[in-house]
């Protein structure tokens, strides 16, 4: 007797099921990965390459003809000159060589340089090695011929050909620590992480609360809630570049609405410059987060409290709970799932944000984070390399915390 | 609390609460409509206010409560005293000041404190009074966080810059000139491009929601319906994906993107943006897709259809409201992305309304235009929003949402 039982292994119907889920996830996958998986390994290699702003074209050997000495007549002495320049300032290009054909209707007067030689119409050069930032003019002595007038000569009509050989910064085989070094050199690093803590977890718990406030009161049916749901999500639906000027305007020392409010009303006696003092930037840019992204926090927490049975509450009114503990000993523990799910969500995302902070301070006043450190560096600083460091540490930031998260959300979700 | 759990507590500490913050609200808001001096004074409303509650809770009505405290507030505010003071004001102002004063203290007021005794209160109604009163501070806070910004950024567009340099607080609106009005706006269609950014960025944003579904229906499909290996592995790595911060991204992309002359093209950006939206709008739709009923599928099957016309057949018209949710979801992040755009869009002819906005912030252009600016960006998207609003919440909550 063979074994009778359900059948082992991987039949022909769930394999085709599966080639066929893959073909429709190959586009994505793909796509992805180009886009995601690609730069992300880039980041790691580029981390440790010396790469700076200027150094992202590869150097080239360039140069320029033309005919000095506006030779009016046949037998006019004129120079041919050839400028050469490396285009890189730093890296060296070796074995360049030269090549151009020679125009008609020209002689040589004099000597050539002894690099160069004619032949058949050509003219080649051996120019060596260039150094970053090379520079040389190349002046070769002619004597006009009646044919170059009867031909309208231009010595630019034949490209000019120069090839060398030039070791690229991004791809060749030189590593530096210098740029992971220089990232946590200075404890300015300490401070940029300081900063980016505190902008988190403060953005994050206020968001939360404020967006608990606001479900609160929209968690009744009334005239006018779909209204102020919708008007309640405004900052969320708003392009960030727009709301971010509206609060540096707003804000503004010298002809700022809030602080012609605030001296009207006594509060300060002098302007204050909200985006531009130490611990006051970091405040702000906190609170515009919160301010900001409350309308997230707050339609989540609203799904979720709608969901909640009425009975629990009628039993506890009959019980004579109070309404503050039917809040604390009822609603809390129910929304406590969805709030640490969204903390987490949250956390990681006002970890990872950019734009706000880069628009409001620009990173100034203590408001730099990891994020706009890393554009600081790559762009302000022009030292690519060491933005690609801050950016793998973020990534690692980033790691670290989403362990955590499918740890905890494959508890909470059932991820 | 157990000290305040007497009426005659209660009632006066509300009521002391709640002018104060009436006054506040009053005179800001009168502030901000009218540019004239209103300012809220903590002692009139300490004053003011306790016999407010002490008499709201002894008796009378909504309407009585409101009228009384119109006038009192009236007599108070021309004689210079009471919970908002006001400099030289003309006397219309200061009339609706009084209105507004009267109508929002007694009401909301003999609402709150409307079950209460001047005796020992039980800590149900101490409670419900106290809530109710935070209820209404809610409303009115957040009403004012939400509406303030937009309402500057508004006004501010309208004005000219000497008007703003004056008084930053004066956002009364002169109609007399008409159109005038509306010039900073004219002069950013008419000297500023922004007609064509508007188009650019409609386009991308169009462009980018279509590529998106277009990898996102098969893959979200794949995800909730079929059975492979590595599928949880797979509905993992989205969320994972999701969580990679985009500037860490943006800076490679910058270096492949000048190597390869993409930078400062309409396809490089057509090229990036559907594939950062690509991985939200797949979590999106795989969630919905689970929540239809396989059984309809499975009796496509029986009758012979294929599963891609089952998909084509079946599934995407049961779910073209998600689908619905999805593409306007997508249509905002591209509409909204500033990052990319300013990072690899340098030639003005080129950008989007982000990046002509990004290009306003400078000195030498007046502040209306960039206020206009961030109008014209800002509307389309909110009707689209007010209009759509229930495709909108869902797609929001649905998608646990990238921000």
């Amino acid at each position: 007797m063979s074994d009778i039982g359900p059948p082992r292994g991987t039949g022909p119907l769930a394999r085709s099921e599966a080639r066929l889920a893959w073909g429709l996830l190959t586009p994505t996958i793909l796509a992805v990965s180009l886009v995601v998986l690609l730069p992300l390994l880039a980041i790691f290699w580029i981390s440790v390459k010396p790469v700076s702003l200027s150094d992202l074209r590869a150097p080239e050997a360039v140069v320029r003809e033309d005919l000095r000495g506006r030779p009016a007549e046949a037998g006019d002495e004129a120079t041919l000159r050839y400028r050469l320049r490396n285009s890189s300032p730093t890296s060296q290009i070796s074995g360049v060589t030269l090549e151009d054909t020679w125009p008609d209707g020209l002689t040589l007067a004099g000597d050539l340089d002894p690099r160069c030689e004619i032949a058949e119409g050509m003219l080649s050069c051996n120019l060596g090695d260039w150094e970053g930032g090379f520079r040389e003019t190349l002046n070769i002595p002619v004597i006009t011929e009646q044919a170059w007038f009867d031909t309208e000569g231009d010595v630019e009509a034949e490209p000019v050909k120069v090839d060398g050989k030039a070791s690229f910064v991004l791809t060749n085989a030189e590593f530096t620590f210098k740029n992971f070094v220089s990232v946590f050199d200075g404890g300015e690093f300490w401070g940029v992480l300081g900063v980016t803590l505190f902008y988190t977890v403060f953005g994050t718990l206020g968001a939360m609360i404020m967006g608990l406030f606001a479900s609160m009161l929209l968690n009744h049916s009334f005239k006018g809630q779909g209204i102020l749901r919708g008007l309640y999500l405004f900052p969320y639906v708003a392009p960030v570049i727009a709301v971010a000027f509206a609060w540096i305007l707003l804000f503004d020392p010298f002809s700022g609405s809030a602080n012609a409010l605030l001296i009207q009303m006594g509060v300060t006696n002098q302007a204050i410059n909200f985006f531009g003092e130490r611990p006051l930037a970091l405040i702000m840019v906190t609170l515009f987060e919160i301010w900001r992204y409350f309308p997230l926090s707050f339609l989540f927490i609203l799904a979720r409290m709608q969901s909640i049975p009425t009975d629990m509450y009628e039993a506890a009114d009959m019980d004579g709970a109070s309404p503050f503990q039917q809040f604390w000993y009822l609603s809390l523990p129910q929304l406590l799932g969805i709030l640490s799910v969204l903390f987490l969500l949250r956390f990681i995302w006002t970890f990872n944000k950019f734009d706000d902070i880069f628009l409001l301070t620009g990173g100034n006043a203590g408001t730099r984070v990891l994020t706009v450190n890393v554009y600081e560096q790559a762009f302000a600083v022009s030292n690519i390399g060491a933005g690609a460091a801050v950016a793998v540490v973020i990534f690692a930031c980033l790691l670290l915390f989403s362990v955590f998260f499918f740890k905890f959300m494959s508890k909470e979700e059932g991820l | 609390m157990k000290h305040l759990r007497f009426g005659y507590i209660t009632g006066p500490l509300l009521g002391l609460i709640w002018t104060f913050i009436i006054a506040v609200t009053v005179s800001v808001a009168m502030s901000f409509a009218t540019g004239q001096a209103f300012k809220p004074s903590l002692i009139w409303s300490i004053i003011f206010g306790i016999p407010t509650g002490l008499a709201l809770v002894w008796g009378g009505t909504i309407w009585i409560a409101s009228a009384v405290l119109g006038v009192v507030y009236l007599i108070s505010l021309l004689a210079g005293v009471g919970p908002v003071l006001s400099g030289d004001v003309s006397l219309v102002s200061q009339v609706f000041a009084a209105a507004v004063l009267g109508l929002g203290i007694g009401w909301p007021l003999k609402v709150f404190v409307e079950e209460l005794t001047l005796g020992a209160l039980t800590r149900h109604e101490f409670e419900e009074a106290v809530i109710r009163t935070l209820k209404g501070f809610g409303y009115i806070f957040f009403t004012a966080i939400v509406v303030i910004p937009f309402y500057v950024m508004v006004m501010t567009s309208l004005k000219n810059q000497s008007q703003l340099m004056q008084n930053p607080l004066d956002f009364s609106i002169d109609l007399s000139q008409g159109w005038g009005l509306f010039r900073s706006y004219v002069e950013l269609v008419r000297d500023f491009n922004f007609g064509s950014y508007m188009w650019t960025s409609f386009y991308i944003s169009v462009l980018t929601v279509f590529i998106t579904l277009l990898f996102a229906i098969p893959g979200a499909y794949a995800v909730a319906r079929l059975r492979f290996r590595g599928q949880a592995a797979f509905s993992r790595s989205i969320l994972l994906i999701y969580m990679v911060p985009m500037i860490v991204l943006a800076l490679p992309i910058y270096i492949a993107f000048s190597m390869m002359g993409l930078r400062n093209s309409i396809t490089g950006i057509v090229m990036i943006y559907p594939v950062t939206t690509i991985p939200v709008a797949l979590y999106m739709l795989q969630g919905y897709f689970r929540g239809l009923p396989s059984e309809v599928e499975e009796a496509g099957l029986m009758d012979g259809l294929s599963r891609l016309q089952v998909i084509w057949k079946i599934t995407l018209p049961l779910s073209l409201p998600a689908l619905a949710s999805v593409s306007l979801y997508v249509f905002m992040i591209a509409w909204n992305e500033f990052l990319l755009a300013f990072m690899l869009l340098d030639d003005p002819s080129k950008f989007t309304l982000t990046r002509g906005i990004a290009s306003l912030n400078s000195s030498e252009i007046p502040r209306q235009h960039l206020m206009a600016g961030s109008v014209i960006a800002t509307v389309p998207i909110m009707a689209l929003f007010l209009g759509l609003e229930k495709f909108m919440t869902k797609g929001l909550t649905a998608g646990s949402v990238k921000g």
